[in-house]
């Protein structure tokens, strides 16, 4: 069995992965496991993860999890272009730097969006409270004034000239948020121009292909008894 | 000017990156940033860094933010023993795979205790008694995780030999022990882990990095701790603000 990559199109590391392979031609088998389902939590699922979380990637007998490992590997194992993830030491350093960066902040600050202003209310049939909506929406607007002023600047990507693994996180991240028709991008013409730069170099119909499902998530009915039972704690655990 | 790294030993990734720049003998300049002393928000450390946290290394103009882009830097740069950062494509990527785990799960979690024992308090702070206690659930599950998932039967976290998995992890780690949550008790394969990785280290650098936290429950209990100027409250603050 060759390259096989599980992944929810609902989940922006996903998305990047699935970006990723696509635009480099690497060969895979797509393996869908819809969240909203529950189908991560589902035994043929835990033989893959154990630790019921997409993306993971199964190439042979290896098995590996965490988007960024994952992007690391295939970068690796494929040999794609050098710009996803250059060979300069400085110009990697920085990269790396971005992807360790995301984790406590672009990360969780675009996922809390999506669940306090829709995943919640689909869940609980009834809207968070506002006033930690309001927080949330804060701590977003915060970290995108970071990723504009402290990684962007005046280049025309986060972390140099070309597109690289930074870019291609950073940008299914911020989907996210304008999934909830939140407007990232009002108001933020450095990042205006910097998204449009990306869907120019991944191509806007994978682009556009690997984002359909959430910028339809607002149209997601109302969790059915049994995904809504079986995702319970997990979406209790969100609104902390 | 050579290599400068600002660090804080207090400061779990800043100890990582110690640990690691003495161990490979690697010559770097010590720029101590004191949190207690509010040197994090000085206009000195603003210009060097545009994130306001340590760790940072200084290359000549070149500067860089986080800890595992600065071990990888390093690692890289000064060439050291493959193990730390292994060429082979599977073990590397199980590293990595620890990494993204450690920054969901580890980070984050295990510095909880110490902001509510020792920093909050210092500033006049609080973190609720049930706070404390979810955040003590929320380490025992990682614990499991990383004694089941990622250690299993094998000496190091991802491999037989130590990696920067490791060393970030035992940092982390430490945090809680220090301030009176001995989470190795009870905890035979995680406990027995830590001695390997002590004992590559060497006793002495494990010593003179870990003193300073070691000792802040004495400094308090003496009252000899430096209580922070009003102008590192409010990041101090917010800080404590996201403790869950
Ligand atoms: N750090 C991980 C995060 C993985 C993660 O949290 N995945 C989410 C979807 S974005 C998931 O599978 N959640 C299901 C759950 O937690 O129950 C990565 O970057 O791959
Ligand atoms: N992900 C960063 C975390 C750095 C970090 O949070 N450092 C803390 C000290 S442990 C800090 O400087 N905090 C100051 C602040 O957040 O204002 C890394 O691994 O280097």
């Amino acid at each position: 069995m060759g390259l096989e990559l599980y992944l929810d199109l609902l989940s922006q590391p996903c998305r990047a992965i699935y970006i990723f392979a696509r635009k480099n031609g690497i060969p895979f088998e797509l393996r869908i496991v819809e969240l909203l389902k529950g189908q991560h939590l589902s035994d043929a699922f835990t033989q893959v993860n154990s630790m019921n979380k997409v993306p993971a990637l199964k190439d042979g007998d290896f098995i590996l999890t965490e988007s960024v490992a994952i992007l690391l590997y295939l970068t690796r194992k494929y040999k794609v272009s050098d710009h996803w993830y250059p060979q300069d030491l400085q110009a990697c350093a920085r990269v790396d730097e971005y992807l360790a960066w995301q984790h406590t902040t672009l990360r969780r600050n675009c996922l809390r969006t999506l669940w306090h202003k829709v995943m919640i209310p689909i869940f609980l049939s009834e809207p968070v409270p506002p006033e930690t909506l309001a927080a949330t929406l804060a701590e977003l607007e915060v970290t995108l004034q970071l990723l504009e002023d402290k990684f962007l600047q005046d280049k025309p990507f986060l972390t140099g000239p070309h597109i690289s693994l930074a870019d291609l996180m950073a940008i299914t991240e911020l989907m996210h948020p304008v999934g909830t028709g939140y407007q990232v991008f009002e108001g933020r013409p450095r990042l205006a121009a910097w998204r449009q730069r990306i869907e120019a170099a991944v191509g806007e119909d994978l682009f556009n292909e690997a984002h359909e499902v959430i910028l339809k998530v607002k149209d997601t009915p109302p969790a059915d008894p049994t995904s809504k039972q079986k995702l319970m704690p997990r979406v209790l655990s969100m609104i902390q | 000017m050579g290599l400068e790294l600002f660090l804080d030993l207090l400061s779990q990734p800043s100890r990582a990156v110690y640990i690691f720049a003495k161990k490979n003998r690697i010559p770097f300049e010590l720029r101590t940033v004191d949190l207690l002393k509010g040197q994090l928000v000085s206009k000195e450390f603003l210009q060097v860094n545009r994130f306001q946290k340590i760790p940072v290394l200084k290359d000549g103009d070149f500067v860089l933010a986080e800890s595992v882009a600065i071990l990888i830097y390093l690692s890289l740069k000064y060439q050291t023993e493959a193990h730390w950062y292994p060429t082979d494509i599977q073990t590397r990527a199980r590293v990595h795979e620890y990494l993204g785990w450690h920054a969901d799960c580890i980070r984050g979690t295990f510095g909880v205790l110490l902001w509510a024992r020792v920093l909050a308090p210092l500033i006049g702070a609080q973190v609720p008694e049930e706070k404390v206690g979810h955040n003590r659930t929320s380490m025992d599950q990682a614990l499991q995780q990383l004694e089941d998932k990622f250690l299993g039967d094998r000496p190091f976290l991802v491999s037989n030999q130590v990696t920067l998995a490791d060393l970030m992890a035992l940092e982390e780690l430490m945090q809680p022990v220090a301030v009176g949550y001995d989470l190795f008790e009870g905890r035979p394969r995680l406990a027995a882990w830590r001695t390997r990785v002590e004992a590559f280290l060497g006793a002495e650098l494990f010593q003179e990095a870990h003193s300073r936290i070691l000792n802040i429950l004495e400094q308090m209990a003496n009252k000899t701790i430096p209580v922070p100027p009003p102008e590192a409250h409010p990041t101090m603050l917010k800080r404590i603000a996201r403790i869950t």
